[in-house]
């Protein structure tokens, strides 16, 4: 579920940006205080391994799919939320360079997604207490559904915050509803999946190690002490499941449900009532904050338009005006033309096979 | 695995790319990166309907795969491999957008389809910007570049672990796969039971190796911090770069320079 | 006779999980001496050689490096005199170049850019692998990472070079050409290595370690000419003494 730059608008990925660099210090800051001497090759290590690990499929039985973990789940439980969090950006921002999954802009919330919500909520909210109450030696059921819980809900908060980014910068015409009713329970069926997987390799590591998950079983030193209720947790979590909508058929051949979801969905245009309520609400949020002064929430019930009080900037005519598609046809064609030169040039000097 | 092997080698790739000495290779890292990042936010901050309008910004890429001498074709491929999610997306655009927009000769277009077309031309800007930063600095340039803007050295460093212990691992995790393959396993796509044992394995040898790099790493006086390299001169021509590219940036987003052309083009002609 | 370089004492040490691995292991090394270091897998070469720059502290017993005695308060000292290189080079270049890997230690001990520069080109000039500096390690083969992560361990200007298997994994010509550079350097040496041939190309004197104990302690002619004591620890003579009739 990797965030691309042609959906943002530059308000929403600044803002998350902010959120995510003011994480980023944060837990750097937490890092030079760790009493663990061995953290930076361990964090530089245990990355590579998710990213390794990230390219390394298993199949879902049942479905003729494969699935692989995320991994922020399993650095949070071996490195602390604060290195885990360090380290998933990493592979973040190697994925987003080198791989193009993801863009700069995107960036900062797809180390939201996928960073802060399983470091920061995932852990310990829900794994870190559950283990805690779960003693010294849990069964390995225990683990397992105490894992794919967590697993489910980090997943399910950063399919949300997909959704919620994609809403506010306006550039997809996605109604809420329909979106949530896409991303939710795709991501409720991998969560399951990731999770099952992820409590596999626990299992294995921990009976293999077991020192590496002592710090799970004692009790926090140096930051409070999110007490909280089990019942009142399992609850939570419970609730955050059913909201993420029907239970869907099983997800994918694809590690993102998210291109898969998409793909077979053949466009309920049925935007319920519920979706716009919610829109209204983001668009009298929007308007009370004016957080995106030139972008209107798009609503189902009327057609949307992007502003047009300001004169300066183009409006839909101009692009389609006579003028605009002749200028774009010359446009794109010296566009063209200048790639043709330069790909010419760089064959004529160059050895290399594109 | 064929698709892991190909993926590193594209990494490999770009670092050679990023290697050689080209005018793009010796501007300042910190040049590149807010240029690409200005770059960026120009291209998101067009109104959902911008098709035609975003097309001279397209001079910028093609423009940094010149100077870089990177190969066009390999931006190209990686930009059609690239993870289509923001297309998928967009592609509900016609359906939810019905609202018609007059064209000229009057014709009509749904004003979905002209926000999927503004969504395709963003996505192969931005990420070919983003691919041509990388070949066209190098990972550890890139690394430093980010850390003079103040990037805390926790990230920087870890990225530059993560590079370096990658194709490690991946060798490891490759050669173990395939030990496993011969013996009758399957090559893609493990059954459950054998993916935690092939992966414990691998994540048990990790945690070794990570022992081991930090006994060396001690040995040779490690305190805590990896050192700073040498940093960068920051000289006139990245000033230029990075001036004259934010003019070009400004001057397209306020100017619907193909439109200008275009009722250039008619008036010469009537 | 000189004031040993390297003094070990009676030490003794456990893993944490409580499997000991040295016994009252006690031996010294004076100034310019290369010491091989013996014994079949688990006899606890690599615990030993750890506890020389301080990575493991000991459980009992001490180690004494230059007069002091090592300990947590000094171990930054220690690992400057202490120059340890290691048996999987990989472990060792994690810089993302090589002149980045060699100059780390030198850039650890407070050292100025230039000053560091210039030992960085030194290092690498000793080992041959000056055309290598902006290499990126992935890039090397395994003779020239051995050079490499050499060259990192000497730019520190050590007293002391602690090799665990140095000829793990080499081509017959890098291992001749290690051969060389250790008969050649002028530091104390210890080696670890199951290349018998090599210890007794480079080495005056010979330890072996059985089962966490210093078993023998003598010149490589008397070691590898004493067969029941190599069949005890589960070793062989050099193979060029087991081709002899």
């Amino acid at each position: 579920m990797h965030m691309a730059d042609a959906l943002f608008s530059p308000a929403v990925g600044a803002t998350f940006w902010a959120a995510s660099a003011v994480t980023l210090v944060a837990a750097s800051r937490r890092l030079q205080s760790d009493q663990r001497e061995d953290l930076v090759p361990l964090m530089g290590v245990l990355a590579a391994f998710v990213f390794t690990a990230q390219m390394i499929n298993f199949t879902i039985p049942g479905t003729g799919s494969s699935g692989h973990i995320g991994g922020g789940l399993l650095l949070s439980i071996l490195l602390g939320p604060h290195a885990a969090f360090i380290a998933i950006a990493s592979v973040l921002t190697v994925q987003a360079l080198f791989f193009a999954d993801g863009g700069l802009l995107a960036l900062g919330a797809n180390m939201f997604n996928m960073g802060v919500c399983t470091c920061f909520v995932a852990y310990p909210l829900i794994y870190r207490p559950l283990m805690r109450h779960a003693g010294a030696k849990p069964s390995r059921q225990r683990v397992a559904w105490i894992t794919t819980l967590a697993t489910v809900l980090g997943l399910q908060l950063g399919a949300l915050g997909v959704v919620v980014q994609t809403q506010l910068s306006g550039i997809s015409s996605l109604p809420l509803g329909g979106f949530l009713l896409l991303m939710q329970p795709i991501h409720l069926a991998i969560g399951l999946v990731e999770g099952v997987a992820t409590a596999a390799l626990i299992v294995f590591v921990r009976e293999a190690r077991p020192d590496l998950f002592a710090r799970d079983a004692l009790p926090a030193q140096a930051a409070p002490q999110v007490r909280v209720p089990a019942r009142w947790l399992a609850g939570f979590a419970a609730l955050a499941v059913l909201t993420g909508g029907v239970m869907s058929w099983f997800a994918s051949s694809h590690p993102d449900g998210l291109e898969w979801s998409i793909a077979r969905v053949t466009g309920q245009a049925n935007v319920a009532d519920g979706g716009s309520r919610v829109h209204a609400l983001l668009a009298s949020l929007q308007a009370e904050t004016a957080l995106l002064p030139d972008y209107a929430l798009p609503s189902a019930s009327e057609p949307s338009r992007s502003e047009p009080e300001q004169p300066a900037w183009p409006t839909v005519e101009a692009g389609t005006s006579l003028a605009g598609i002749v200028g774009g046809v010359v446009t794109f064609a010296l566009v063209l033309l200048v790639g043709l030169v330069v790909r010419r040039r760089q064959r004529l000097t160059l050895h290399v096979q594109p | 695995m064929c698709n892991r092997d190909a993926a590193l080698r594209e990494i490999a790739s770009l670092q050679d790319a990023a290697a050689r000495d080209t005018p793009l290779g010796r501007l300042d890292p910190r040049a590149k990166i807010l240029t690409v990042l200005g770059f960026a936010v120009v291209v998101v901050s067009f109104d959902r309907y911008a098709v035609t309008a975003l097309l001279p910004l397209a001079l910028f890429p093609l423009g940094l795969a010149a100077a870089g001498c990177i190969p066009l074709g390999v931006i190209l491929r990686k930009v059609l491999i690239a993870s289509p999610f923001a297309l998928m997306v967009g592609l509900f655009n016609p359906w939810f957008d019905t609202q018609s927009v007059a064209l000229a000769g009057g014709l009509h277009i749904g004003a979905g389809w002209l926000s999927l077309a503004s969504i395709v031309i963003r996505f192969v800007l931005t990420v070919s910007a983003t691919l041509l930063l990388v070949a066209g600095t190098g990972v550890v340039p890139l690394c430093h570049g980010l850390r003079a803007l103040g990037v805390p050295p926790a990230l920087t460093q870890q990225l530059l672990l993560l590079q370096r212990y990658t194709l490690v691992l991946t060798g490891e995790a490759t050669r173990m796969q395939l030990a496993h393959a011969l013996r009758g396993g399957a090559l893609r796509g493990l059954p459950l039971a054998q993916w935690a044992s092939l992966l414990g394995h691998l994540l048990l040898r990790a945690l070794q190796r990570a022992q081991r790099v930090h006994q060396a790493m001690l040995s040779r006086g490690f305190a805590g911090a990896l050192p700073v390299a040498n940093s960068y001169g920051w000289h006139s021509c990245d000033t230029l770069f990075l001036l004259g590219c934010s003019a070009f940036f400004v001057l397209v987003r306020g100017v619907h320079l193909p439109q200008a052309l275009g009722a250039v083009l008619l008036r010469v002609a009537a | 006779m000189s004031a040993p370089v390297l003094e070990v004492c009676a030490l003794a040490f456990a893993y944490p999980d409580g499997q000991q691995a040295l016994f009252d292991v006690s031996f010294a090394v004076t100034a310019g001496e290369a010491v091989g270091i013996i014994g079949s897998n688990g006899a606890g070469k690599s615990t030993l050689l750890l506890h020389l720059n301080g990575v493991h502290q000991a459980a009992q017993g001490h180690v004494v490096v230059n007069g002091q005695v090592v300990s947590r308060g000094n171990v930054q000292q220690v690992r400057r005199s202490v120059g340890m290189v290691f048996q999987d080079p990989d472990d060792q270049l994690f810089m993302p170049t090589v002149a980045d890997d060699v100059a780390f230690g030198p850039s650890n001990m407070g050292l100025s850019t230039s000053e560091v520069a210039s030992r960085v080109a030194q290092a690498l000039d000793a080992v041959g692998a000056a055309h290598l500096a902006q290499r990126a390690p992935y890039r090397l083969s395994g003779g020239e990472k051995r050079a490499v992560a050499l060259a990192g361990v000497l730019a520190m200007r050590p007293d002391v070079l602690v090799l665990d298997e140095p000829s793990a994994a080499l081509d017959p010509l890098a291992r001749r050409r290690l051969i060389h550079w250790l008969r050649e350097l002028p530091h104390t040496r210890l080696i670890a290595s199951h290349d018998l041939d090599l210890v007794q190309d480079v080495c005056s004197r010979v330890l072996v370690l059985r089962e966490g104990r210093l078993v023998a302690d003598g010149t490589p002619a008397a070691i590898f000419a004493d067969a029941a004591l190599l069949q005890r620890c589960h070793l062989e003579p050099p193979l060029r003494q087991q081709a002899k009739p």
